[in-house]
């Protein structure tokens, strides 16, 4: 069980932080909020949208990860979406690849659906569940020098990597991608692979 | 290559030769006796990945994300680790990216673990209620061509295919 500790940290200015400097980074972003928070800070070809599949996203990642091994991935998602797939930790620890990075954005609570609370809420510590898959290098992030410190082990560190940044459980205004999935499947592909 | 009247053929070998010429990279998989002799050959292939997965789900959306960095992969199961899918299927149906899949049957063709008949008997109405277009193959000789096919429909044509193999192929569970 984690330790308890006040989150301070909002998750629009979280994601704004780590996607500011992001090159040529390959996101994906699991259904709901997360999603909703990376277009808040740009609509980006390498944006892949889930507004579905909940559970799916740290494997979608997985998949792009090890089609596009010279590229970093990134896949961002909540805490109720992570543990709905949390089995997905051991299959990508066992694979070990080094350029895929994983980042929670963990306010202990099912956002979508009112704001019920999550596993993470009553202690459940899923950097301690990562870590314990395999993966080598885990944070929970709960204040901004800790997320200053974490930011570049999600661009840097040789992967899996996976860090849980706690944030506030505050409603944000929804700010909506396209979500045709076509659409978002061709331009991902023809932005990166020049054809779709 | 084996003649296929030959006692030692094993339609996994023809099944494998194909995948490497349609440039299958990443094979996803929960261990399943009936695909036991495909999952080795493809283990033991440097020019494909093998990923053992804790649920087949994980390899729905593992497809996913392949296609989307510009690999085709496959996803191995049998029937009961269909019943696993059907949510994240959805997301192969709505975005239009292509699933190949191959399905060993239980609870179907002379079963007699009783557990295994439930699933089996859903297997191929659960496909199609989620849009996966199905090909049921009950003779090995078969089998190849009808990977064949299904590959076709799924990459160039971007569809979700399931190729369905008969338990009278594998004999599995039916030993009694």
């Amino acid at each position: 069980m984690a330790a308890r500790r006040k989150i301070t940290l909002d998750r629009r200015k979280v994601v704004a932080n780590i996607l500011k400097d992001r090159g040529d980074l390959l996101l994906v972003t699991g259904l709901g909020a997360p999603t909703w928070d990376a277009a808040s800070v740009e609509d980006n070809p390498n944006n892949f949208y889930l507004w579905g599949g909940m559970g799916g996203a740290v494997l979608t990642g997985l998949g792009l990860a090890l089609a596009q091994p010279q590229r970093r991935v990134l896949v961002l998602t909540g805490d109720g979406e992570m543990l709905m797939g949390v089995g997905g930790l051991a299959t990508v620890a066992v694979q070990k690849p080094s350029n895929l990075a994983i980042g929670i954005l963990d306010n202990q609570r099912y956002g979508e659906t009112g704001m019920q609370e999550t596993h993470t809420e009553h202690g459940v510590d899923l950097a301690a569940m990562a870590s314990g898959a395999g993966f080598q290098t885990t944070s929970t992030v709960y204040n901004a020098a800790e997320l200053k410190t974490a930011i570049p082990m999600l661009y840097n560190t040789p992967g899996p990597v996976f860090v849980d940044v706690k944030v506030t459980a505050e409603d944000q205004p929804m700010i909506l991608p396209p979500r045709d999935g076509p659409t978002l499947k061709h331009r991902f592909r023809e932005n990166l692979l020049g054809s779709i | 290559m084996v003649s296929k009247k030959s006692k030692t053929w094993h339609w996994s070998q023809d099944v494998h030769q194909l995948f490497k010429k349609i440039g299958i990279k990443q094979v996803a998989y929960v261990p399943d006796g009936g695909l036991a002799k495909l999952l080795e050959r493809c283990q033991a292939d440097k020019s494909m990945r093998s990923v053992v997965l804790t649920t087949e789900e994980e390899g729905v959306a593992q497809m996913a994300g392949a296609w989307l960095g510009g690999q085709r992969g496959v996803l191995l199961t049998q029937s009961g680790g269909v019943g696993n899918c059907i949510n994240m299927l959805s997301m192969m149906q709505e975005c239009r990216i292509p699933l190949l899949s191959l399905v060993s049957m239980r609870g179907e063709w002379g079963e007699t673990f009783p557990w295994q008949v439930p699933m089996g008997q859903s297997t191929i109405p659960a496909l199609e209620a989620a849009k996966v277009i199905v090909h049921h193959v009950d003779q090995a000789e078969k089998v190849p061509e009808t990977v064949q096919a299904a590959a076709k429909l799924a990459f160039d044509a971007n569809r979700a295919v399931a190729v369905v193999i008969s338990q009278r192929i594998s004999g599995s569970g039916s030993k009694g």
